[in-house]
């Protein structure tokens, strides 16, 4: 491992405490996920002085980067326009991620699900 | 003022406390020891020299050994003078990352990436054509004009043309100091930083 890895596996494990110390559970832990799943994103929301969780949910379009610029791409559909978020994996703004529903998308960029209705996205990721 | 030399590593980004990503240049910097200290009354002008780097004792040649001999600090492949630096500073001591603190406004020097004869879009930013019609197709990048034709019947001095570029002296101001790790030597610094990787570089506080 090169000097620069072991600086990002630092910096890695801070952010991770941050989440740990600021989450219910006490845990810090990133489930495994892939294109075509379904999450919920815990996002911390920082309004003047107070803060508050905001949970974003949609399905997981795309991952990319590696140690500590990696960040996937959440889409959902908000009151009929699409919506996507784009989340650094290790942010500290990041509370917790949780798998709802595992797809089964054979690509790993789904960037072809934008076109498509949302009973078509259910065809194709089931 | 304090200042130290190092290698820089690369890049890599971190987070701070809001959340936001941060940029770092990684630097190993030091240990630094002070070789000699230059005074007015001796040399004419004050400065601190400082030395950075292993180097085999093989490589050392005669003057330089006896240099380091005088001073007592084991042999270092680079060595640059400071002025201004703290003339507190005494021989053999050694400066390490510790002389900077986090949110310290740093300047780094060192040489920049050579890139070879470049031509003057790049070179100068020039605007290049723009366009490739009116028999200008073969020509978008060009310089155009250099100046006009009797009067002056020359090409003024220093204008600006395709040549070598880079591979020169460059300083980059005001960084700030994201993180120190003293048990690795390492500092990262906001933003990017003159240089190739494995270069040597100057950061300098005042």
């Amino acid at each position: 491992m090169n000097k620069i890895d072991v600086i990002e596996q630092i910096h890695i494990a801070r952010a991770l405490e941050v989440r740990k110390s600021k989450s219910e559970s006490g845990t810090s832990a990133i489930p495994s996920f892939r294109p075509g799943d379904t999450v919920v994103v815990a996002v911390r929301v920082i309004e003047g002085e107070k803060e508050r969780v905001q949970n974003y949910q949609g399905i997981v379009i795309a991952r990319r980067g590696s140690g500590i610029n990696a960040t996937f791409r959440v889409r959902k559909v908000s009151n009929g326009v699409g919506v996507e978020r784009i989340f650094p994996l290790y942010s500290p703004i990041i509370q917790s991620i949780e798998v709802v529903r595992q797809g089964n998308a054979r690509r790993s960029k789904l960037y072809y699900l934008r076109g498509m209705s949302e009973k078509k996205i259910r065809a194709k990721l089931s | 003022m304090s200042a130290l030399l190092g290698k820089k590593l690369g890049m890599t980004s971190v987070y701070n406390d809001k959340g936001d990503q941060i940029p770092v240049t990684v630097i190993e910097a030091g240990p630094c020891p002070v070789v000699q200290v230059k005074t007015k009354s001796t040399d004419g002008y004050s400065a601190v020299q400082i030395g950075y780097g292993e180097i085999a004792a093989r490589k050392i040649n005669k003057p330089l050994e006896g240099h380091f001999k005088k001073s007592g600090v084991e042999p270092v492949r680079h060595l640059k003078e400071f002025r201004h630096l703290a003339e507190t500073l005494n021989i053999g001591e050694v400066l390490t990352v510790e002389v900077f603190q986090k949110g310290d406004k740093v300047k780094v020097s060192g040489t920049g990436k050579g890139r070879g004869f470049q031509g003057v879009v790049k070179r100068h930013h020039f605007g290049g054509v723009g366009m490739t019609t009116h028999g200008q197709s073969d020509r978008p990048r060009a310089p155009g004009s250099i100046g006009s034709s009797s009067y002056p019947s020359r090409v003024f001095k220093g204008l600006r043309m395709a040549g070598r570029m880079g591979g020169k002296r460059i300083s980059t101001r005001n960084l700030e100091i994201i993180d120190i790790m003293p048990d690795t030597n390492i500092l990262l610094v906001k933003g990017n930083v003159p240089g190739a990787i494995n270069s040597l570089v100057e950061i300098v506080k005042h």
